[in-house]
């Protein structure tokens, strides 16, 4: 079948860039990324520039691809990320917009391709429990309970792939946010470092430039991990009461 | 031959080498580690850990990724779990169990002296994830819960769902990114490493390639350490992901760093059957599956029927059938191969023929959907997303694909290499999996290496050196930076007509077809003329569009196929070479009157070793003799 293709193609982060339009004919088993392939194959043939799109495991976790399909971060599909769609999700003749992730905080590198390192420097920031290696205790010493521990994995399942804060119209990094402080809060071994981590993480959030959670939820209805809502709320609440714990007031 | 193979293990009895071992080397005193830089090339398991452990011991400390993050690395792919010798099930687990199956399981073809480390040093990669906040698996009481995996009879496997990699390597990552903040370790994101600077016989840094600028620059320590992962992507379709590659094992193989068995590549059993001509990259479906997931075939040959109206009596469990004592949890090598004979002898299944039933329906008779859910909800939701099929209502689809590489860049048992001063970690080594890995070990491993292994061992060769280093003039590195300047420059300008992919694509071939599950010395001879065929022509009719200065995904891909056909040309000839079969290397020309991987111990009961010689020439063969006082070589037996 023919998919029509409108792609932004951007050469550096100082070029304007602009929308191209390409024809490619796929077969519905392909993935989305495998069209891309194709097309790319077509482009290097005739001598033009490939279109520089980011990916690596191809089979969802681990979060270095993503775009806007048609306005919605990672294409269509419930739980997903851009590799795992399927062109059986399109007809022939189909018109498709792909666009980078937009987020002042994720400068683009080259056409599809933005620079994430943002979420890395908010993990470096306290996104982590401080244990050195070989100074833990047997692993069974403190038992936790199944829901609990369940509950933990589900926060600890983001691959920061970005496409909550792309997807945001305040370009909130909130969800991804939330998810690693939720992770740790619902954990024994991350509550030593609990009001600090909120503090420090949100602070370099807003160093760089990413905005405030006003609940359009539009993170939670893209991320490909299903990471819940409940995760900004834990966060809002953990830094709140981090917050009032460093004042000394209410 | 002329490499120097010492494996420099401690002699006398293996329960204590480790100890023994640590206690001779000489710790680096607290106020001299500063003075010293190591390089990490790599942010996966083993990089990243050994990263954050010897930033943490004082270490100044480069950390580097061609991906944007460190968190990215492949060894967040990996799903089933990993291995520890705590016997928690109480179900007589020990060191010696978990050192005894990876003996055995690795086909005899490890070194006994790594594999008992492993294994001891096991228990506390557990414990140290779970102080991270690793979300492992846990019974209802709160205590952590194991699963078993193929080549043992005990549950040693701890898990975290089918993400058991990813929750891994972000414990490895929240401590590696802990260091950044702290600034013991300086990362570089987006750099490639394209050759190794070799000073007066000493690894003293990397020449890198800056992604995004193109910029090329050298980077001086006084250790290299390459954590950069295997070659299964010489297949071209593998599990790996699809930036996997070999390119700094096979620049530092050139600088004269020994490369061990690279024959010994293993097939996973479980993976989604290739749909197409388009394919780009094979999923794996977690060996954690056949713990409760049955593999059968039709009992008569070319049945097309659809498998829910095959009875129970017409399904050939040929697993269980040939195997009673291990059934579906043998081992890898054991399990692709079964599939194999199964499909070449016309009982294989779907569109292809290429593929067996691996079937949850009994599980679910047995367990329960909740239960099923619960193991493997989510294995079944991407093999629904991959293939629009659901496992709740039809057996899965599966056929053997490569996944791991077993060897790799040849270590002593203080992990360095043939060069001094250039250490290799994980899946970038050759010691500890012999020629057959088994199912949880690798992310053991690369922890291992990197928590708990090389932060000791570097400790001795940091000692030999005054530290400091800080001479980029030095003539290695002017001549190394030439010769990467040169190597972008020729892959640009070649101005032929076939992308760099059209040349992966045909390697990957020619490598499946001679030397993939089964290896013939006919089909790899031909195999060999046609890889160094290919490389004439790769460097005759390569395609490369765009500028060297900025980001470029064709030449970063034509460094990276260059060196996998240079890798291939060197596995083919190993193959050939190893006139024996073992764990997942099998030459038809040796096998049992059942079919099994036949050893000759008498003539290959050692590592091979190969020593680049020169461009177009053929590289010298060294061995490392092996011997086995701990557990006897035998015939390996899953029946």
């Amino acid at each position: 079948m023919k998919i029509k293709l409108n792609i932004w193609r951007q050469n550096g982060p100082n070029d304007p860039g602009a929308f191209k339009k390409y024809d490619v004919e796929v077969i519905p088993d392909m993935s989305f990324l495998e069209m891309l392939d194709v097309l790319n194959e077509d482009l290097l043939h005739k001598g033009e520039e490939p279109v520089a799109f980011d990916h690596d495991c191809r089979e969802g976790i681990c979060g270095t691809c993503g775009a806007m399909v048609n306005g919605v971060a990672h294409g269509p599909g419930d739980k997903i990320t851009l590799c795992q769609v399927h062109m059986r999700a399109y007809k022939d003749g189909d018109e498709i917009w792909l666009e980078p992730f937009r987020a002042k905080a994720f400068p683009i590198v080259k056409d599809l391709i933005v620079d994430r390192a943002s979420y890395d420097r908010i993990i470096q920031s306290g996104g982590f429990i401080d244990v050195k290696t070989g100074s833990a205790q047997d692993a069974n010493l403190v038992p936790i309970s199944k829901p609990v521990a369940d509950q933990a994995f589900d926060y600890a399942a983001c691959i920061g792939c970005g496409a909550c804060a792309a997807a945001c119209p305040n370009a909130s990094a909130m969800l991804f946010m939330g998810a690693k402080v939720a992770h740790f809060a619902t954990l024994p071994q991350g509550q030593p470092e609990r009001s600090q981590r909120v503090l420090n993480m949100v602070a370099q959030a807003d160093a760089e430039s990413f905005g405030s959670c006003t609940n359009h939820q539009e993170c939670v209805a893209v991320c490909p991990k299903g990471i819940p809502m409940s995760a900004i709320a834990m966060l809002n609440r953990d830094l709140f009461a981090a917050a009032v714990m460093e004042t000394g007031t209410e | 031959m002329s490499l120097h193979l010492e494996s420099n293990a401690p002699g006398g009895p293996i329960e204590t080498s480790w100890q023994r071992h640590k206690q001779a080397s000489k710790p680096v005193s607290p106020a001299n580690k500063r003075k010293y830089t190591v390089i990490v090339v790599g942010s996966g398991l083993a990089g990243a850990s050994a990263s954050a452990s010897l930033s943490e011991l004082g270490y100044n400390v480069h950390c580097i990724s061609y991906h944007d993050s460190p968190r990215r690395a492949h060894s967040i792919a990996a799903q089933g779990g990993i291995n520890a010798a705590k016997n928690y099930p109480n179900d007589n687990d020990s060191v010696w169990g978990l050192f005894h199956d990876t003996v055995k399981g690795g086909d005899f073809r490890a070194r006994e002296s790594n594999v008992y480390r492993l294994a001891q040093v096991s228990n506390s990669i557990i414990d140290q994830c779970v102080a991270q906040g690793v979300p492992f698996a846990r019974e209802y009481g709160g205590y952590l819960t194991n699963r078993s995996f193929g080549g043992a009879l005990v549950s040693r496997t701890f898990y975290a769902q089918g993400q058991t990699g990813q929750q891994l390597l972000l414990g490895a990552y929240s401590a590696l990114s802990k260091e950044i903040g702290r600034g013991g370790v300086k990362m570089h994101t987006w750099t490639e490493v394209l050759d190794v600077a070799v000073v007066d016989g000493v690894a003293k840094g990397v020449i890198m390639r800056n992604l995004k600028t193109g910029e090329i620059t050298r980077l001086a320590a006084d250790a290299v350490c390459l954590a950069t992962g295997g070659y299964g992507n010489v297949f071209y379709l593998s599990t790996n992901a699809m930036k996997s590659n070999c390119t700094a094992s096979i620049r530092a193989y050139r600088r004269g760093a020994g490369f061990a068995n690279p024959c010994f590549t293993q097939i996973h059993p479980t993976c989604i059957p290739v749909s197409g001509d388009h394919q780009s990259k094979l999923t794996l479906m977690s060996e954690s599956l056949r713990n409760d997931g049955r593999v059968w075939v039709p009992k008569k040959k070319g049945d097309t029927r659809k498998p829910s109206e095959i009875p129970d009596a017409e399904r050939d469990f040929y697993l269980e059938r040939i195997y009673p004592t291990f059934g579906n949890l043998v081992p890898r090598d054991v399990a692709s191969r079964a599939a194999k004979r199964m499909c070449d002898d016309g009982y294989g299944i779907g569109p292809s023929g290429y593929g067996v039933y691996l079937d949850f329906k009994y599980a679910t008779e047995r367990l329960g959907e909740r239960a099923v859910g619960d193991r493997y909800g989510n294995l079944f939701d991407v093999y629904t997303k991959i293939t629009g099929d659901s496992p709740w209502n039809t057996p899965m689809r599966i056929y053997p694909a490569s996944h791991y590489t077993m060897g790799g860049l040849w270590v002593d048992y203080n992990l360095m290499t043939t060069i001094p001063g250039l250490f290799a970690l994980g899946e970038a080594n050759f010691s500890d999996h012999g020629a057959n890995r088994l199912g949880a070990s690798a992310l053991m491993q690369g922890l291992a290496d990197g928590y708990f292994v090389l932060p000791y061992t570097i400790s001795k060769f940091l000692n030999s050196q005054t530290g400091g280093f800080s001479d980029t003039n030095h003539e290695a590195f002017r001549e190394a930076e030439d010769s990467v300047n040169k190597k972008v420059d020729s892959l640009m300008s070649i101005g032929g007509s076939q992308s760099p992919d059209t040349f992966h694509k045909r390697l990957g071939k020619i490598i499946w077809a001679e030397c993939g599950m089964a290896r013939n010395e006919a089909g790899m001879t031909k195999a060999l003329g046609e890889v160094r065929a290919l490389r004439d022509e790769f460097w005759s009719d390569l395609k490369v569009v765009g500028g060297k200065d900025g980001l470029n995904q064709t030449l970063e891909a034509a460094g990276r196929v260059s060196d996998f056909i240079e890798l291939g040309e060197m596995m083919v000839m190993d193959a050939l070479s190893r006139d024996e079969s073992c764990g997942a290397h099998f030459r038809e020309e040796h096998k049992t009157a059942d079919g099994e991987a036949k050893r000759n111990d008498e003539d290959f009961c050692h590592g091979a070793v190969w020593e680049f010689t020169g461009d177009k020439q053929a590289p010298d063969r060294n061995i490392e003799p092996l011997s086995f006082d701990y557990v006897p070589p035998s015939q390996r037996s899953y029946k």
